[in-house]
């Protein structure tokens, strides 16, 4: 990265791995396990917070000096509701039944808890260009979690991927269905979402021991 | 009897963190010992008490398609739903802004049993989550908003309140090092969920089935709500057998 120092690649680079927003800062949790049960529902939701978190980072950066700190929350929300609402609305007009299988989620990133956290955490006390990075970087981390989750429930589940049939056809009996195959139809509930991101957790901290918390 | 019926509905079958996964992040991070936990909950539903017959309002009279309607017929056309979610972002922030300094005046135990968790609520998604559902499943009167607010809020706790007991325990179990903290109380959490799937059935009689039918299966669920304290127990068994299988 000829572009970056390698401080700002840290910026980068960290939340995607070490530094997770999801498995490890334990942010913005209540939208990503909804929506994941189709890989493109995740992908879509994880550009729509990669627009918020990165535009939002910048405008927080730029008004950091201005913003009195008692009303700070009142702003941030009204900012992030502002670039939600584009979201939405550029949802409904290009991408209608999406934005039907979102329903309420594409709201509810307003109180996504990534959003705030890094406006907090970060934004407030940064300059606008380290803040789009770290929002860029954030709400990548965010989207990669989402994207696995998605791929899995949507593989498992349905035996698709993005609408493909990846593994065969269920009912004409080809590919993998020829030999007994079956979809898990499990998978695609509520509940297995928190279970895979369970095993996300226990895979990433099994292979790096210093994240392992005690109790 | 829709009272009844949705108050059941909203505690059990659509849970806001077992079906919708509303307000993970703090369901999370304030589950660690069970008095915090009690403390935020009854903040959560004492808040969307407050705010969904408000945000009822606000969409009836404001926000929908023809809601100006009465100001004169020349607004009937204006449609300002896009506007909703920040209407609705800015009725909680500043609810929880006043219902704090209210609390703060009248009732300092209360405030310092409940005050610190009000800022946290601000940005709790069961709270968003609780207005824009009663927006989209066009709940019909202020009465059902309210009742919706306190049952769903209700849900929350009972689903904080569950959790935050369990990991007090799981504390004194042996969980492998890498699932520890984090990963387990997800795996928990999913395993509950499952468990309250199986409410899913209790009202779907009331749907195709006619009137008298209907009244029936209310009954039947309220003995199944008696019932409902031997089975949460079943399920920390459950969830205590998986335990010792991770073992």
């Amino acid at each position: 990265m000829g572009l970056l120092s390698k401080k700002d690649s840290k910026l980068i680079l960290d939340p995607l791995a070490d530094n997770n927003p999801i498995t490890i800062q334990v942010l913005g949790i209540c939208s990503a396990l909804a929506i994941t049960a189709e890989l493109k529902a995740s992908i879509v939701m994880a550009v729509s917070v990669l627009f918020v978190l990165g535009i939002g980072n910048v405008v927080i950066s730029l008004m950091r000096n201005i913003i009195p700190s008692k009303i700070r929350i009142i702003v941030q929300l009204v900012v992030v509701a502002a670039l939600v609402i584009i979201v939405d609305l550029v949802l409904k007009a290009f991408a209608y039944e999406l934005s039907k299988t979102l329903s309420v989620f594409v709201g509810l990133i307003i109180t996504n808890c990534i959003i705030m956290g890094r406006f907090e955490a970060f934004a407030l006390g940064n300059g606008p260009w380290r803040s789009f990075l770290d929002g860029i970087g954030n709400a990548a981390g965010y989207g990669a979690i989402l994207i696995v989750v998605g791929f899995f429930r949507e593989l498992l589940g349905s035996g698709t991927l993005l609408g493909f049939k990846v593994l065969g056809d269920p009912i004409e009996k080809t590919g993998l269905y020829a030999i007994g195959y079956e979809n898990n139809g499990f998978m695609l509930l509520s509940p297995m979402a928190l279970i895979v991101v369970g095993i996300i957790i226990w895979v990433q901290r099994s292979r790096n021991k210093a994240l392992i918390e005690d109790h | 009897m829709e009272h009844i019926e949705l108050f059941f509905k909203s505690i059990f079958i659509d849970n806001m963190v077992f079906a919708t996964f509303l307000g993970m992040c703090s369901y999370l991070a304030v589950s660690k010992k069970v008095s915090t936990a009690v403390g935020l909950g009854a903040a959560v539903i004492f808040v969307l008490a407050i705010t969904v017959p408000l945000n009822w309002l606000l969409d009836q009279y404001l926000l929908q398609p023809g809601a100006l309607s009465w100001l004169g017929a020349e607004y009937a056309d204006y449609d300002l739903s896009f506007l909703s979610f920040i209407m609705f972002i800015a009725t909680i922030a500043t609810m929880v802004q006043l219902v704090e300094i209210v609390v703060e005046k009248f009732s300092p135990s209360l405030y310092n049993s409940l005050g610190i968790f009000l800022p946290l609520i601000a940005v709790n998604c069961a709270i968003l989550g609780g207005s824009l559902f009663m927006q989209s499943r066009e709940i019909p009167t202020l009465g059902l908003a309210f009742n919706y607010g306190v049952a769903s809020g209700i849900g929350w706790f009972l689903a904080i309140l569950a959790i935050a007991a369990i990991r007090e325990k799981i504390r004194y179990s042996s969980v492998p090092p890498a699932l520890r903290g984090l990963g387990i109380t997800f795996i928990i959490t999913g395993l509950m969920a499952i468990g309250f799937m199986s409410f899913g059935g209790m009202l779907t009689g009331g749907d195709e089935a006619p009137k008298e039918e209907k009244t029936a299966s209310v009954q039947e669920e309220t003995n199944e709500n008696i019932a409902l304290n031997s089975s949460e127990a079943s399920e920390d068994k459950e969830i205590a057998n998986n335990i010792k299988e991770n073992e």
